[in-house]
């Protein structure tokens, strides 16, 4: 048994693309392998459309990846378990207004996943069960038999928070669960699922695009580009001492509070766009926008390795 | 000087007592969609009363036939005896047996439509007719009804080959002529099939029938390809995301969060639908196709009321300016139920 609770195993996922009259792919996910230790909360960062959402989706089986495997606590996901696995495997949407159905009570909304998973003997039950779960996320039992709509966005968070807890799951996708929300809701947020962490001992995948949140939330932070991860390490390390020119430059772009040591500071500016998923660049994905690209950036890709204390890196000049 | 004194009232400054806290954190009342839908529709002047017109027909057709003492395919009489003068009255006139009867002291109901060539009550045949006409109109819109929203719920939720599949077949039924196969197929029905004498089928005739079997072939495809077209917009929200990942299934899916999401549209589309199969079956009335006498439908009454339109131009009035008052109506109420369902026209 080992103490990893999550372990992915190159996970390709593939969107076919139509182009005329071919189907072509766009490598949204090419490869990607990481582990989660139980209790911990891994970070993913990456800029928009580098394949984080869709990492977390295809764990989840919401998408059928295309190659690799998942393996949750010892035992491979597949299709045909995928439905008991749903009970330990939650996930928190980015939306909180498209994630609502809007025609359904708080209630209903909470109580779903009781009534598909049979988790309650009688009405009774189920009504105390949603109310101990709204509890949980600091929503006031009157809110029951409203709409989503009715609520804020902060407050609708918390619904869905509440929805996936309702199984009382081992591990939570959050996909950018904050990122939808006011600053001063975000925190309010964060620390909820921090609490919520000790109270529970939940395994957080914590996706997000904003450095300070999954800096502040995370144990340790992977890196995303075009479908790679190009970075992955303890969280203090990553931010203190990037490796990967991408990283680097993501965390010269965090805004710094302080004036006076933000204008000493260099930003990197990352010339160029992100490169087509259906048309990926030889080699390093990364090569096109890099300032120490070579020769061999551009014939073959970097592999993930290890740089010392689990930071490992996929480049060859770093 | 106490324009510069800085003296405050000490009681503004007091804690704020229980009840004044929960007077900051009052919600605005709990509006479910249907309750709001309902309330913006009462705000609509045409749509109230259309429903009002709608509700007064249906009445009418419900609690008519009981009070008038005559039948609609009851030839007049007085004391047991065929009056054979009662033909084509105006109306609100009696013949001259029966103004004899009511000169002697007897009680007779007014004539208020006149009476038709036959020496039938035209009012009861009007309101027999119309609720021939209304339940043709309601019936076919259920079976549109019921065929279009599975139809186009399945193709939408399924997407893929199956969905090209399912709408080329919708393109194809799309290319038929209605018409023609009406009558094609009432035609065959005529040859083949009787129903029990008495029943409500048989009454109707097979016209009826095959407009019925007609409506369920070709006419669901409109409504099948609105409800796909929705469900494809809403297939992409998150919600429906949401509830994969809690491990809902297809059915479950579609039944509690697609389904209500799209009900408007449906509501929409039947109550449209409705004066086109009104409007498909007083035609066909009046080319002859429709329902079998003496069954009356206020198609075939205006059909019957042609010949002797110079003469007795009311016969055909009181027909049309029903049917007039149920499309219109219909229609009304659907636009009204439109723009009150519609979350983009929300004020």
């Amino acid at each position: 048994m080992s103490d990893y609770l999550v372990e992915v195993e190159d996970l390709k996922m593939y969107y076919p693309v139509r182009a005329g009259f071919k189907t072509i792919p766009a490598k949204a996910v090419d490869g990607v392998s990481f582990k989660i230790k139980k209790g911990e909360t891994l970070g993913l960062v990456g800029e928009s459309g580098c394949g984080k959402t869709t990492v977390g989706r295809t764990m989840l089986h919401l998408y059928k990846p295309t190659g690799g495997r998942v393996i949750f606590d010892g035992e491979e996901v597949t299709e045909q378990n995928i439905h008991q696995m749903r009970k330990r495997m939650q996930m928190v949407f980015q939306d909180p207004y498209s994630s609502l159905n809007p025609r359904m009570t708080v209630e209903d909304i909470i109580g779903e996943p009781l009534d598909v998973h049979h988790l309650y003997a009688n009405r009774n039950e189920r009504r105390e069960r949603i109310l101990e779960l709204m509890e949980t996320v600091g929503l006031n039992a009157e809110h029951a038999t409203r709409y989503a709509h009715e609520f804020s966005g902060g407050q609708r968070q918390r619904i869905g928070i509440a929805r996936a807890l309702a199984v009382k799951p081992d591990f939570i996708v959050c996909d950018e669960p904050v990122s939808a929300l006011d600053v001063s809701i975000q925190a309010q947020v964060i620390n909820m699922f921090e609490e919520l962490q000790e109270k529970l001992g939940v395994t957080y995948l914590f996706i997000a695009h904003d450095l300070l949140v999954v800096h502040h939330i995370s144990d340790r932070i992977a890196v995303m580009y075009l479908g790679h991860m190009v970075e992955i390490g303890d969280a203090d390390e990553i931010n203190n001492n990037p490796l990967h020119p991408y990283t680097q430059s993501l965390i010269s772009a965090v805004p710094i509070p302080d004036p006076k040591i933000a204008r000493a500071q260099k930003r990197i500016v990352l010339e160029g766009d992100v490169p087509s998923a259906t048309n990926k660049p030889s080699g390093c994905p990364f090569r096109t926008r890099c300032r120490f690209a070579t020769e061999q950036c551009a014939a073959e890709r970097p592999e993930l390795t290890d740089r010392g204390n689990g930071h490992l890196v996929a480049c060859w000049n770093k | 000087m106490k324009l510069f004194s800085l003296q405050q009232n000490p009681d503004l400054f007091k804690p704020a007592t229980e009840e004044e806290k929960s007077q900051q954190d009052v919600m605005s009342e709990s509006v479910s969609f249907f309750k709001d839908g309902c309330r913006k529709l009462m705000k609509n002047p045409l749509a109230v009363f259309s429903i009002i017109v709608l509700a007064i027909i249906v009445l009418a057709i419900i609690f008519v036939p009981i009070f008038v003492p005559y039948e609609y395919d009851e030839m007049l009489s007085v004391n047991g005896k065929r009056d054979k003068g009662a033909k084509n009255l105006a109306p609100f006139t009696y013949s001259e047996l029966e103004q004899e009867y009511i000169d002697n002291g007897g009680q007779r109901f007014p004539h208020i439509f006149g009476t038709d060539e036959q020496c039938r009550d035209y009012f009861i045949r009007v309101i027999y007719g119309t609720r021939v006409s209304l339940i043709v109109g309601i019936f076919a819109s259920v079976i549109v009804l019921i065929i279009g929203v599975l139809y186009g719920a399945i193709s939408g939720y399924v997407g893929g080959k199956a969905d090209m599949i399912m709408m080329r077949i919708v393109d194809i039924i799309y290319a038929l002529p209605d018409m023609i196969i009406i009558i094609l197929l009432s035609v065959v029905f005529r040859e083949i099939i009787t129903f029990p004498s008495g029943s409500l089928l048989s009454r109707l005739g097979t016209n009826m029938v095959s407009l019925f079997i007609v409506y369920g072939l070709l006419y669901w495809v409109s409504m099948a390809r609105q409800v796909r077209g929705q469900i494809l917009s809403i297939k992409e929200n998150e919600y429906i995301l949401a509830a994969k990942a809690i491990g809902t299934k297809s059915g479950r899916i579609i039944k509690r969060h697609i389904l209500p999401n799209c009900l408007s549209v449906i509501i929409i589309s039947t109550a449209l639908q409705v004066p086109s199969a009104i409007f498909t079956e007083s035609y066909l009335s009046f080319v002859g196709l429709g329902v079998s006498a003496p069954m009356p439908s206020l198609g075939s009454l205006a059909n019957a009321a042609r010949e002797g339109l110079q003469s007795y131009p009311y016969k055909l009035i009181f027909p049309a300016i029903m049917i007039c008052l149920i499309v219109l109506s219909l229609n009304l109420l659907g636009d009204g139920l439109r723009d009150a369902f519609d979350p983009k026209l929300k004020k």
